[in-house]
């Protein structure tokens, strides 16, 4: 199979479409039209990959863990997203984001962000393209997340603590999404994953596919098994797409206290339905997990389509899996990867030699950003 | 639902926000409303401002949840009705069904829900027809002319006309864009035309009357509940809005 061109209606089977209110209906149309035509356009395509190559740093390499694949008896290969600028993919999708927001005549950028690194994008974007960026975070992930608050701030960002439910990412959602239906005719929302109403969950999915078309010329051969940390899911949904018209066995890792797939039932959240957590009446649970950028109760509308058809696979691993594989992979490669991408990490550490990831196996795995964001999180861990 | 000719008021309450809650629609009702909207609190209230999203987290901490909200509501005798508002997750999650007859259950005529725009609204929409149960489509000062045709031919009840691009909550003064639009509504479809998000005084209300057949009035009340106002404290801010209504 191959991921859907544009999704009719913005649905992938039951999945997707725009819950949003009215107010809202006709910017996701314009801006789906305006994703469209400039997809299809030549010189928009070549701005961005001028800008994703000369700006970004693309193509990022593709690492054979040799050490590490070899104490676990696989073939282990490291694609490297914390290579690019900023320290994460997240700085893919915006940089397209913001050329559109640009093409629309928008000079506002509006963000949320769990980690803090799709918010550093997005202040770089606007830096680098000369608009301005009001990024919403909850004062939960400004706390553990600080130094990405200050690398926001110094790039001109103004970062807007969100004190209402469970202070992280759900909610700098909810405040992002109230900021956008105030200031439509200037603002861009830049939403971060591939969640949120159509086109959203298409087009961050198109912008990430970088990952995996690049990741697809650069295997030696067709792994057995593509796998990536999988919060909202644009990491995951963008390498997947590289592979999906593969055999490969696709897997997306999430984290044990906010896994949408594996503990989630359909839903209405953020602008589509997808797998969500809540409860029996419908009230949205609060996640938890060490990993801010992860620690959301929903999944991309896309993601819930793939697992419905079997064709990639949900897991879960515990924060006391994580930071030991940031541990073993620091010591193992020399690369300190985020707490998010650690989690595909983990699973791989636990899988190898089992039924699901048997030895020999040839692994693509997506690290997805890099740690320096969570040295804090982490030395903390440590003094306790 | 909404009686033709005169200019309805329609006062909001957030369900459960208090143990006795229920005093308010009473308070209202007796103060001259002509139906009333009964918030089902979700915990992500994407389209309110801050202190509808005070009220349904009270509510929601209070251990508020929607059957208890309906059995509370079977439990007094209103003669005016009575219409839901909630979050899609909540109706997709009991079945737009079950939940319809859910409201329909409690005497609840009518269904207002934010995230619903009309492209993703067939299911619920028949559901609340076969219960009984009108579906309200909101229509926003940004909706074109073709999509505001559909929203009036599909909307049920009445069409409540949003009055500004924001969220709700109180605001000093009505926005222009309300009677623009409410007028736009009113060129396409023969149901009555309320405007609702941010009117909170008998002035606001009187203003917004000119342009429409009545008016939603949310956060003015609720801050006030919020700030401990009594059933019979609102009562008198009820009173003053109909007084102005006419
Ligand atoms: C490094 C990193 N990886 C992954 C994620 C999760 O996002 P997604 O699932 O959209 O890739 C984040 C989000 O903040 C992140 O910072």
């Amino acid at each position: 199979m191959t991921l859907m061109a544009e999704p009719a209606a913005g649905r992938f089977g039951d999945f997707g479409g725009r819950y949003v209110p009215e107010s809202l209906v006709p910017a996701c149309a314009e801006l789906a039209g305006a994703f469209r035509e400039a997809w299809a356009d030549k010189t928009f395509r070549d701005e961005l990959d001028h800008l994703l190559a000369v700006y970004a740093g693309r193509p990022t390499p593709l690492t054979p863990a040799l050490r590490l694949g070899g104490e676990l008896g696989i073939d282990l290969w490291l694609k490297r997203e914390d290579l690019a600028h900023t320290g994460s993919h997240k700085i893919n999708n915006v940089l397209g984001q913001a050329l559109l927001a640009r093409r629309l005549g928008r000079t506002r950028l509006i963000a949320e962000t769990g980690a803090g690194q799709h918010g550093v994008a997005t202040a770089t974007a606007a830096a680098l393209l000369g608009l301005s960026a009001t990024i919403f975070m909850g004062s939960r992930d400004i706390e553990r997340q600080r130094l990405n608050v200050f690398r926001m701030e110094m790039l001109g960002a103004t970062v807007v603590p969100v004190t209402s439910g469970s202070r992280t990412l759900k909610d700098a959602t909810n405040e992002a999404m109230r900021a956008w239906v105030a200031d439509v005719p200037h603002s861009h929302f830049l939403l971060g994953s591939v969640g949120g109403p159509h086109p959203y969950p298409w087009m961050v999915r198109e912008f990430q596919r970088v990952i995996g078309t690049e990741a697809r010329s650069q295997v030696p051969s067709v792994p057995d098994v593509v796998v990536a940390c999988v919060g909202g899911g644009s990491n995951a949904a963008g390498t997947f797409a590289g592979f999906v018209d593969t055999t490969a066995r696709l897997i997306g890792v999430e984290a044990a206290g906010g896994a949408a797939m594996t503990a989630g039932a359909p839903g209405v959240v953020h602008g589509s339905r997808s797998m969500v957590l809540q409860d029996a009446e419908g009230q949205i649970a609060e996640a938890s997990s060490i990993a801010a950028g992860l620690d959301y109760p929903g999944i991309g509308p896309e993601h819930a389509h793939l697992g419905a058809l079997g064709r990639a696979e949900y897991r879960t691993v515990t924060d006391a899996e994580v930071v030991a594989a940031i541990h073993r992979l620091a010591r193992a490669e020399g690369i300190i990867c985020a707490l998010e991408s650690a989690h595909a990490v983990a699973w791989v550490l636990r899988a190898a030699g089992s039924a699901d990831l048997p030895a020999g196996s040839r692994v693509l795995l997506t690290l997805s950003g890099r740690g320096d964001k969570d040295m804090v999180t982490l030395s903390e861990g440590a003094d306790k | 639902m909404i009686p033709y000719g005169g200019k309805a008021l329609v006062p909001y309450v957030t369900g459960g926000i208090t143990a006795d809650w229920t005093s308010y629609v009473l308070a209202y009702e007796a103060a001259g409303a002509d139906a009333i909207e009964i918030g089902l609190p979700f915990s992500d209230p994407m389209l309110d401002g801050v202190t509808i999203q005070q009220a349904s987290d009270r509510a929601l901490a209070r251990g508020a949840t929607v059957d208890g909200i309906l059995a509370d509501l079977s439990e007094i005798k209103v003669g005016v009705p009575l219409i839901a508002m909630t979050y899609a997750n909540l109706v997709f999650r009991a079945g737009p069904a079950v939940f319809c007859r859910r409201l329909a259950g409690a005497g609840i005529t009518g269904l207002i829900v934010p995230d619903l725009p009309v492209d993703e609204a067939a299911a619920v929409s028949a559901a609340a027809a076969d219960a009984g149960v009108a579906l309200i489509l909101l229509a926003a000062p940004v909706t074109p002319d073709d999509r505001l045709a559909e929203i009036g031919a599909r909307s049920r009840g009445f069409v409540y006309a949003v009055s500004l691009m924001g969220t709700t909550g109180e605001r000093d003064t009505l926005d222009a864009s309300a009677s623009r639009l409410a007028t736009r509504v009113k060129a396409v479809t023969d149901l009555p035309v309320l405007i609702g998000f941010g009117v909170s005084t008998p002035a606001q209300a009187a203003t917004a009357a000119e342009s429409a057949d009545g008016v939603v009035v949310a956060s003015a009340l609720m801050r006030r509940v919020l700030d401990g106002a009594t059933p019979d404290d609102v009562r008198t801010d009820v009173a003053a809005l109909r007084a102005a209504l006419g």
